[in-house]
């Protein structure tokens, strides 16, 4: 790899319109920490030029009018704003939730559960056991409306994206890659592998908060039977609950 | 009865688009909208109306009957189009009168073909834009039997057209370097200039995928590079090697690595490459991109003035609603047909 690992927080454009800063280059807690608490400031600062700011899972994305505003000068404001703490340290936002939602694993609803048991070099019920017990963190959204990023997963699921895109997976389909889940949406191709199913509805339209998750938020997906995935998948939340985070 | 389009015959691919809703890349939703903008630009530039919904036709058109006379117009891959067995013309105005059968058949060149219509298509609208965004399961394809809303059109010219430059049959793409070229080799990124790829079978709203004439694309440790916001035109290698260039409805984020970015003014030509177009990418520096950029501002402000009459002579057209249609200047409220 080309980048200097060290030289972290970077700024790198994004096309012709775009600017990122990165606050590391995998997934840590304490990068997407920074790069959410950044983005609260750049969104707070609100500078003449900037059209769109998001976070990512380790950065923070501006994108703005460069015939209005020149590229150096949106870069001096941000390495300003880099140099004036220490983002590595900031703190998660408040209003965070707990969802628990249930999922089937393995099976005919998501086939890829023992492939990916046995690249985490794990046997099936351990698979599980580790799966379905796991506390993960709502790093960012993305791909589709309401998707999110879900992290970490212990290291033994650190197995990368598959060769060839699966063509198709389900909405509600619950996906693992380099320690990472992915709950699918809406139903799209993809790269990583479904090992779950969830029925849950991430995004509604029309609805006075259309999201089910929010960054900062955190997930437990616990296993239950095809049998009782066939009733939750009546219920308009899919099986879905929630409590407030202290 | 209310002003409707009603779709008596429907391709494929048939969309109601604008301009998209930019702003909730945070969310994961992608701005969307036309996968030819200009195309878009040209048709509001034809009918003199501004931030309207087109119907946006993949490959091929359908049959339409308006249930009121209509101006239309017709912008971005050619495709055969006749009202009521007469030849139109291809990137210009006419009017539909009520009744009529316009049928518009398969491109002839290019992917995507845009209906438009005086006043513009009505439809739901949802974070500020009705386009459909099919990757994100919002609205969904145009199907026989739809009868489209078309808002009031406070009327202005038909049979004018617009000169358009041919972007529907591949070429060059200018692109710059972005968050990832530097993680690719160097050969390999001289080499993305100076051969040739084919659009592949595979494409949709989402991308286009484009085979190289050599071997695949990709980087060491590639298919662990951390996911990053997605901007359209980027162009990702996915673990076969082939690029893929994002489009409208990509994904706001991704985990492929990214050799390069088209520059917007070159998102049409990509957009309407037809399978097995011959293309080519050509490297530009990020203040060459801002000068391709203020030149795409400064064409597509200018397009309404560069629509001109159609003007044919009489014994070309021996029908005479074609007549009107080149001659005639209707104001919505006074057709006459």
């Amino acid at each position: 790899m080309a980048l200097d690992v060290a030289a972290y927080p970077i700024i790198r454009t994004v096309g012709i319109d775009g600017l990122l800063v990165s606050f590391g280059d995998r997934l840590g807690e304490p990068a997407n920490r920074a790069a959410i608490a950044f983005r609260a400031e750049v969104e707070r600062a609100g500078w003449d030029g900037v059209e769109e700011t998001s976070s990512s899972l380790v950065s923070c994305y501006l994108r703005f009018d460069p015939l209005a505003v020149r590229h150096a000068d949106l870069e001096a404001k941000l390495r300003a704003l880099m140099g004036s703490r220490d983002w590595l340290e900031a703190e998660l936002p408040h209003g965070r939730r707990l969802h628990r939602i249930p999922t089937v694993y393995g099976g005919t609803l998501a086939p890829q559960f023992g492939e990916a048991a046995a690249a985490a070099g794990l046997s099936e019920a351990d698979a599980l056991g580790s799966l379905s017990s796991a506390r993960v963190r709502v790093t960012a959204l993305g791909f589709a409306p309401g998707q999110p990023y879900l992290g970490q997963l212990p290291e033994c699921w650190d197995v990368p994206r598959q060769q060839a895109l699966t063509p198709k997976v389900p909405k509600g389909a619950l996906v693992l890659a380099i320690r990472q889940f992915v709950l699918f949406a809406v139903t799209a191709p993809t790269g990583w592998r479904h090992v779950g199913q969830t029925a849950a509805t991430l995004f509604r339209m029309g609805d006075a908060r259309p999201f089910l998750l929010a960054p900062g938020d955190e997930v437990i997906f616990p296993a239950v039977s095809e049998d009782a995935f066939s009733n939750m998948a009546a219920d308009p939340g899919g099986g879905a609950s929630w409590e407030a985070l202290p | 009865m209310s002003r409707a389009l009603i779709v008596l015959r429907a391709g494929p691919a048939l969309t109601l688009q604008d301009d998209g809703r930019p702003g909730w890349i945070t969310y994961g939703l992608s701005r969307g909208g036309a996968m030819d903008r200009l195309a878009l630009a040209e048709g509001r530039a034809l009918l003199g109306q501004k931030g309207s919904v087109a119907l946006e036709m993949g490959g091929m058109g359908g049959l339409f009957e308006a249930t009121e006379d209509m101006r239309i117009a017709l912008s971005g891959a050619p495709m055969r189009a006749t009202i009521d067995g007469a030849p139109l013309l291809w990137h210009a105005s006419h009017l539909l009168p009520r009744g009529a059968k316009l049928d518009i058949g398969p491109a002839t060149a290019g992917a995507y073909g845009y209906l438009h219509v005086g006043g513009g298509f009505q439809g739901p609208e949802f974070l500020g834009a009705v386009s459909a965004h099919l990757t994100a399961g919002l609205g969904g394809a145009v199907e026989p039997g739809a009868r489209l809303s078309v808002g009031p059109d406070r009327g202005g010219a038909t049979g004018r057209k617009l000169p358009v430059e041919d972007r529907f049959g591949g070429g060059t793409l200018r692109v710059v370097a972005s968050l990832q070229t530097e993680l690719f080799p160097g050969d390999q990124r001289d080499r993305f200039a100076e051969e040739g790829f084919t659009r592949d079978n595979r494409a949709n709203r989402m991308g286009v995928k484009v085979n190289p004439d050599g071997p695949g694309y990709g980087v060491e440790g590639g298919l662990s590079v951390v996911s990053e916001v997605i901007a359209p035109g980027d162009i990702q290698m996915t673990g076969d090697g082939a690029p893929f260039v994002l489009l409208a409805e990509s994904q706001t984020t991704g985990g492929y690595p990214r050799l390069a970015t088209v520059i917007p003014a070159d998102l049409p030509r990509i957009a309407q490459a037809p399978a097995g177009a011959r293309l080519r990418f050509r490297w530009i520096s990020l203040d060459e991109a801002l000068a391709a950029e203020a030149t795409r501002r400064r064409l597509e402000a200018e397009l309404p003035r560069r629509a001109v009459p159609v003007v044919r002579h009489p014994a070309d057209v021996p029908d005479l609603l074609s007549h009107k249609l080149v001659s005639g200047f209707s104001s919505g409220d006074h057709h006459d047909h």
